[in-house]
């Protein structure tokens, strides 16, 4: 099987196969024979010229695929280059910038309205979660075109909080 | 002796005095708002009682409810924990007048040294030493301006009610203050329903260090040693231990003695704390008492070797101290570290959600209190601290590595927590070497954070385990809600031609299947 997969935004080619004891794979094109078992759900133990490293993984709450292993954490993405699901990586920086909610939580406070001219930085709206209000900052210079959050309501994580373009 | 105590906390805390109640043969009564029906507390103790709704005013913050509580589950005591009702005089009021013992001080001293303002009148009686500033709150921006003039900038405003550092504003210059004056006033408002502020003289880089009391309801009052609180975010402790590095054993007695000095003119009876700023020249001046257990008790148990929750239990039933002021010996040295559910990478937000994953650290010198579990889903409604990390050794080097050590055992998923933080902290140089103050944890977050020389070596372990994982099932992926946590994968599952989902997951059933 063959994956591209991103490591913190870089490419690595990726070629899985079975062999007896594992995995025999390569990794843009260097050879690694592994020895993997996963000892428990999202837990992998994997074996390495004698070298053992547990591989964690997780969800992040903006639901990308996070690996932990030792005590780092790497931002990963696989994508099947034979899938039809195969994403592009879409670019933030050009379109408008959609603010989302980064946890759970209610909206306490409403700063900016529809049509405000905001900085990059500037406050659009207050979270309140585990007794923290946390305000939301823009992602972009630019005008408020959508405002999708009142006082009071709850949100949970990735909710659309407002949009500036 | 009580027979039956009830609890009436969340989380860490709540398990920790459950803990100590079993210990003692004593039974527990845990309590629960709506979102707590699958806590840990609840789970552990051997009754419980429901309060009411998440919100706080409707469970855990309600006087009536829990008054009832004890009443119906037949409890002679009530255990406060920290936070919530621990330091609310009108609680431990309410208990006497309903023939419940309250595990803490009297109301009467709860008051005293309730308002910082009161406290500080009285404790100047008794000739403690104080950081210059106002013994009573400000009543306008104008009033506020000439005091801060007389004592000089940067000053601090303070709320009079106040804790963990709400209705606290740093002010540089007399340019700052209107503004920082509304904010405090309004801030305390909201958080401790009274906007009473007060200003203190601004101490530059000071540590914040803290010293344990004891007393019983005889009339005796003992020190316990001093915590070391300086490495702390936005006001709050992130780390503490026992002892501090910079205290030599006369500074420890002197601490020691004003602090009792201090819980001998409250009156004081049980586990009390004594918190002091410290500056470079090592003067040390009182800032507050704390009317009770503190979230950092840990610390002290381990280099005093004294239960201190089994201590506020004994000492409430009215025993006396069964300890002496020169008994007490300090052995080793202990940290505590703080797990929050936040975020380190992104501006420390709050992370609530299920904790789909969790290994937790053991092995020599090391404890760990906790309030979480694998499956449980840490709700929004509440402070964030999940667990307190603690280790013990012979001195503070061992403990700096028995805590990198475990936590690289420590393992919480599905939510983000502060973990990778103490890795930061405990590798600092400047903490290493014990030179802290209360800036030291903002000045070691403005720098860079350094990239691990092991990195490169992972990357294509990274990309490999990634891709082994994309032929299992999705991470977290489990059934039911109900079967939460009984559901954990302790099998060791090999991993054969899984090339695709289905088979990943009959291998998984099978391997449960087949068992251990």
């Amino acid at each position: 099987m063959k994956y591209e997969v991103l490591v913190d935004g870089h490419l690595h080619e990726v070629e899985l196969e079975r062999a007896e004891n594992g995995y025999q794979c390569k990794v843009d094109h260097e050879l690694f024979d592994l020895n993997v078992v996963m000892t428990a759900r999202d837990v992998l133990s994997i074996v390495h010229q004698g070298r053992q490293y547990e591989a964690k993984r997780e969800y992040s709450l903006q639901r990308e695929t996070h690996i932990i292993v030792g005590s780092e954490r790497f931002g990963t993405e696989v994508r099947d280059p034979r899938s039809l699901r195969s994403r592009t990586v879409t670019t933030a920086a050009a379109g408008p910038a959609k603010i989302t909610a980064p946890m759970p939580g209610r909206i306490v406070r409403v700063i900016a309205a529809e049509g405000d001219d905001v900085e990059i930085g500037q406050g659009l709206v207050v979270v309140e979660a585990m007794k923290m209000q946390n305000e939301i900052k823009s992602t972009k210079k630019g005008k408020v075109t959508n405002l999708a959050v009142q006082e009071g309501v709850a949100v949970n994580a990735g909710d659309l909080l407002a949009v500036v373009e | 002796m009580f027979k039956r105590i009830l609890v009436a906390n969340r989380g860490e805390i709540a398990v920790r005095v459950i803990r100590a109640c079993r210990e003692m043969g004593i039974e527990s009564v845990a309590v629960y708002s709506d979102v707590d029906r699958r806590a840990l507390h609840v789970r552990m103790a051997d009754f419980c009682e429901y309060l009411g709704p998440a919100q706080a005013s409707e469970s855990y913050l309600n006087v009536p409810k829990i008054l009832e509580a004890a009443r119906r589950s037949g409890a002679e005591a009530i255990h406060p924990g920290y936070g919530f009702l621990s330091e609310n005089a009108g609680f431990a009021r309410a208990c006497r007048e309903a023939g419940i013992v309250f595990i803490g001080p009297s109301p009467e001293s709860m008051e005293m040294m309730g308002s910082k303002i009161k406290a500080r009148q009285q404790m100047k009686k008794a000739e403690v030493p104080f950081v210059p500033g106002t013994d009573h709150g400000m009543k306008s921006v104008e009033e506020a301006l000439s005091v801060a003039e007389s004592i000089g900038y940067p000053v601090m405003l303070k709320a009079s009610a106040g804790g963990g550092g709400k209705g606290m504003r740093l002010v540089s210059s007399s340019a700052e203050l209107a503004s920082a004056f509304e904010a405090a006033t309004s801030e305390a408002q909201r958080a401790f329903g009274d906007p009473e502020v007060y200003i203190e003289k601004f101490i530059q880089n000071p540590r914040h260090v803290e010293m344990q009391i004891f007393g019983d309801t005889h009339g005796n009052v003992i020190y316990l040693a001093e915590r070391e609180c300086s490495v702390q975010r936005r006001h709050q402790k992130v780390l503490e231990e026992a002892p501090c590095s910079f205290v030599d054993p006369d500074m420890r007695r002197r601490m020691g003695e004003v602090a009792v000095k201090v819980g001998k003119t409250a009156n004081y009876s049980n586990a009390g704390t004594v918190e002091f700023l410290v500056d470079s020249e090592k003067n040390f001046y009182f800032l507050e008492m704390n009317t009770r257990l503190q979230v950092e008790h840990p610390v002290t148990e381990m280099v005093t070797g004294i239960d201190l929750v089994q201590l506020q239990i004994r000492v409430a039933a009215g025993e006396p101290l069964p300890i002496k002021q020169q008994d007490i010996v300090l052995r080793g040295h202990s940290i505590e570290l703080r797990v929050y559910a936040e975020d380190p990478d992104n501006n420390f937000f709050p992370s609530p959600g299920r904790i789909t994953r969790l290994i937790a650290p053991s092995g020599p010198g090391i404890r760990r209190d906790t309030g979480v579990y694998e499956g449980w889903v840490v709700p929004l409604d509440y402070d964030p601290l999940l667990a307190k990390l603690i280790a013990y050794g012979e001195n503070r080097t061992q403990v700096i590595n028995r805590l990198r050590r475990a936590l690289l055992e420590y393992f919480i998923g599905g939510i983000k927590t502060n973990i990778s933080l103490f890795r930061r902290i405990l590798l600092d140089p400047d903490f290493q070497a014990g030179r802290v103050d209360t800036g030291f944890l903002d000045r070691l977050l403005n720098e860079p954070a350094v990239a691990d020389e092991r990195t490169a070596r992972r990357v294509p372990i990274v990309a490999l385990a990634a891709a082994i994982f994309a032929q299992q099932p999705p991470p977290g992926a489990q059934p039911a809600r109900n079967l939460d946590g009984l559901h954990a994968a302790q099998t060791a599952t090999v991993l054969h031609s899984s090339a695709n989902r289905r088979s990943g997951w009959k291998a998984a059933a099978l391997s449960e299947g087949v068992g251990r």
